[in-house]
């Protein structure tokens, strides 16, 4: 994306570090650049898929109702269409009868997209060490954020979206 | 058993508008009741002490591995997240861990390796909001897992004057 007339940043040097007059900019203003206000706004809207395809998802539930309410990060709109989601958030055991829906639903979600792999099952197989369970879901898709636990706390999952959020700002 | 109910809406039903101002006399009261939310990046959950979070290893008071590498933990946990490497550590003693790995993502947090452990060397913290970006980064070696656990004190020094 390109960048607005305001900041003129050195060639070589696009995310200008190198202070002066162009840092104290960035700290005052996030309107600098057009991609950092996009980033910005991406970052405070995520629209995550809910994947729940096991126990995990009892506590992704749990993340989105009052007592942890991850509207606080914006990420409450949880959107069972895969065209209207961002982060998808893949909460429980991966079999590999269900890996084909798990990756088509993850193809029909528009780019931009970041992938939550929630839980030891989502993550690694957890302790499915079996011939029916994909062991670990960024086998079939790129994950972004690992969070162990079986099940992890919404805390944890929280934790993963802010990481997620972290990500979405420093591209 | 039959349910007969009126077909034809009542003028206060075909207006909408009761229904309306009930649902929002409800919302309005949730307003001032005791607000349950956690804010949580600032505002962290009371652990309970015997929560189960991710296991570490611990130090005696003289700064030892306590952990003999006897494989017990290695052979009861049940999504086989641990790995050990044995050599002897100190002269004096028969074996310890050279490497001690923990899968976390593997790990269940079921506490059966604190359960299984003859020399009370392994033990589930109370850390539960661990995440990380790969695999790699959290398959936690014998260093980080004895950095976690710190120094544990019990009554019975073994190995205190060998």
């Amino acid at each position: 994306m390109s960048e607005t007339a305001v900041v003129k940043r050195p060639v070589g040097d696009p995310y200008g570090s190198s202070g002066g007059d162009e840092d104290i900019l960035r700290d005052s203003l996030f309107t600098t650049r057009v991609d950092e206000v996009v980033a910005w706004s991406r970052k405070n809207s995520l629209w995550p898929m809910p994947m729940g395809l096991a126990c995990c998802a009892i506590e992704l539930m749990a993340m989105v109702g009052p007592r942890f309410d991850v509207a606080r990060f914006g990420a409450e709109a949880l959107r069972f269409s895969p065209r209207q989601a961002d982060l998808m958030i893949v909460a429980g055991t991966v079999t590999k009868k269900m890996a084909p829906a798990v990756k088509k639903i993850f193809d029909q979600m528009p780019s931009p997209k970041w992938v939550i792999a929630m839980g030891a099952c989502a993550s690694s197989g957890g302790m499915f060490h079996s011939y029916s369970t994909v062991q670990g879901v960024d086998e079939i898709i790129p994950v972004d954020v690992y969070i162990p636990g079986c099940p992890p706390r919404p805390e944890a999952l929280i934790a993963g979206i802010l990481e997620i959020q972290k990500k979405i700002a420093s591209r | 058993m039959r349910v007969r109910r009126s077909t034809t809406l009542s003028f206060g039903e075909r207006i909408y508008l009761p229904g309306i101002l009930k649902g929002m006399w409800l919302t309005l009261r949730h307003i001032f009741r005791a607000k349950v939310t956690l804010q949580y990046p600032e505002q962290k959950w009371q652990v309970s002490e015997n929560y189960r979070g991710i296991p570490a290893l611990v130090r005696d008071p003289e700064g030892r591995t306590k952990c003999v590498a006897c494989y017990l933990c290695q052979w009861v946990c049940p999504p086989r997240a641990i790995t050990i490497g044995a050599t002897p550590v100190y002269s004096n003693v028969e074996k310890g861990p050279e490497t001690f790995e923990i899968n976390m993502l593997r790990c269940i947090m079921c506490g059966y390796c604190e359960e299984v452990c003859p020399e009370e060397a392994i033990f589930l913290t109370r850390e539960y909001e661990l995440t990380g970006t790969s695999r790699e980064a959290l398959i936690f070696g014998k260093e980080k897992l004895l950095q976690i656990g710190g120094i544990r004190p019990d009554a019975i020094r073994k190995w205190a004057h060998k």
